[in-house]
């Protein structure tokens, strides 16, 4: 086992040359390089965790933009449902006015109208009863050769007429 | 390695020579340059070239960063999970006791026999876990002493144990204790070394088997050398495990003292 065997003339050479290779990795790489290769692998992960943040934080805003153009949009809407209502009603509420103006002057020119129609009715009716009357004293005269009165004539045209 | 004789001896290829400098002295200890100081440089440079990957700091990692990184976090994980905050700085230690045990087992590993060169690997020397272990356990005892003062010794009393029984568990959590660096360097060296000679042992079946001619080459040689493919990957596994083994029972040594119970 030269490991043993050979002890005595070997350690001094092998601990000095250990020394100075494993001094040289601590040092050098240990102390050196390997803390740099962590800060990178630091940075990395702040990098990516700072990243993170600002994605959540933008989708947050996101959110929160979305939610107030909801709410926008539903007042929105509300205000356009109302005015669409109030737009109607008074729509209604004018074409009724204008209804009823118009349903008015039909019916005062009805009443007209049936107030003329009475009217001349009963100027046809009076003249029916002198016509009547007359032609009645006519054919009174002329037939029985009675002369009847104008009224006597005229109230019994009025009886016959009632009569129907 | 196949010799003249056709023996392969398993335990050659743990021999250490000096390549360079085998006068070198510094206080009349002898510092050559081996072949074990060569594979140490190499781990050590291989070791800086992966780290070199980890340094482009891309804010997209290409895959060496994401790999340098992987490793990185893996160590870092680790002792958050078995410390916690003030594991932090215990980070370049681990990450460096890990990486350098890791490539140092796995280069250990390389085929590079193929082409002439002797792969050495230098954890399986128990002068070179020994080291490593004691620097942990050093630090162990110095950031207890530091931290806790004299009061480091009550990590030998478990909570709750009833007065009587102190006197009687006292030395055994001492020894169980002092038993620590011990352990740590066995069981990296013990392990790196039983699987190169495992794999020697049965290199040999299948040169020796074949030399025997070709009825032993079928029956030795070719159960050996599908053994062997076998007993490669587990050693690529074992590389890893034990590399990872000794850096988490550090990271839990370090516990012990950072956070005294």
């Amino acid at each position: 086992m030269p490991q043993i065997a050979q002890i005595a003339e070997i350690w001094s050479s092998q601990l000095f040359w250990l020394l100075i290779t494993f001094g040289f990795v601590f040092f050098v790489i240990g102390k050196g390089m390997l803390p740099r290769v962590m800060d990178t692998v630091g940075m990395r992960d702040a990098q990516i965790a700072s990243d993170l943040a600002a994605a959540q934080s933008a989708r947050d805003a996101a959110d929160q933009a979305e939610e107030a153009w909801r709410m926008r949009e539903n007042a929105n809407r509300e205000a356009a449902q109302d005015l669409v209502g109030k737009a109607k009603a008074k729509a209604q509420k004018s074409t009724e006015t204008k209804l009823a103006k118009v349903q008015a002057v039909i019916d005062t020119q009805l009443e007209e109208a049936e107030a003329r129609i009475n009217a001349s009715r009963a100027e046809a009716a009076a003249e029916i009863e002198t016509v009547a009357a007359e032609a009645a004293q006519d054919i009174a005269a002329r037939l029985a050769n009675v002369s009847v009165t104008k009224t006597a004539a005229k109230s019994a045209v009025k009886e016959a007429m009632r009569r129907g | 390695m196949a010799q003249a004789s056709g023996k392969v001896d398993p335990m050659y290829q743990f021999t250490v020579e000096p390549l360079l400098g085998e006068t070198w002295n510094i206080a009349g200890y002898n510092i050559a340059f081996t072949n074990s100081a060569l594979w140490m440089t190499i781990t050590a440079v291989a070791l800086f070239i992966f780290m070199l990957g980890g340094m482009k700091r891309e804010l997209v990692p290409g895959r060496w960063q994401m790999t340098v990184e992987t490793f990185t976090g893996f160590i870092d994980d680790m002792l958050e999970a078995n410390v916690g905050k003030e594991g932090r700085k215990y980070v370049p230690y681990i990450f460096s006791l890990f990486m350098f045990i890791l490539f140092a087992n796995l280069l250990g590993l390389l085929p590079v026999g193929l082409i002439g060169v002797h792969p050495f690997t230098f954890t399986s020397h128990f002068t070179v876990t020994g080291v490593l272990a004691i620097m942990s356990f050093s630090i162990v005892l110095i950031v207890g002493f530091w931290k806790h003062g004299l009061h480091f010794f009550s990590l030998f009393v478990p909570h709750g144990t009833p007065l009587p029984m102190i006197p009687i568990l006292f030395p055994i959590e001492l020894i169980s204790f002092m038993v620590r660096p011990f352990s740590l360097a066995l069981r990296l060296f013990v392990a790196m070394m039983a699987g190169h000679v495992l794999l020697k042992v049965l290199s040999g079946f299948v040169i020796n088997g074949w030399n025997a001619g070709a009825g032993y080459g079928l029956l030795v040689g070719v159960p050996s050398f599908i053994l062997m493919v076998g007993i490669s990957a587990l050693e690529i596994l074992v590389a890893g495990i034990q590399a990872y083994v000794f850096a988490l029972l550090a990271s839990l040594y370090i516990n012990d003292a950072e956070n005294l119970h």
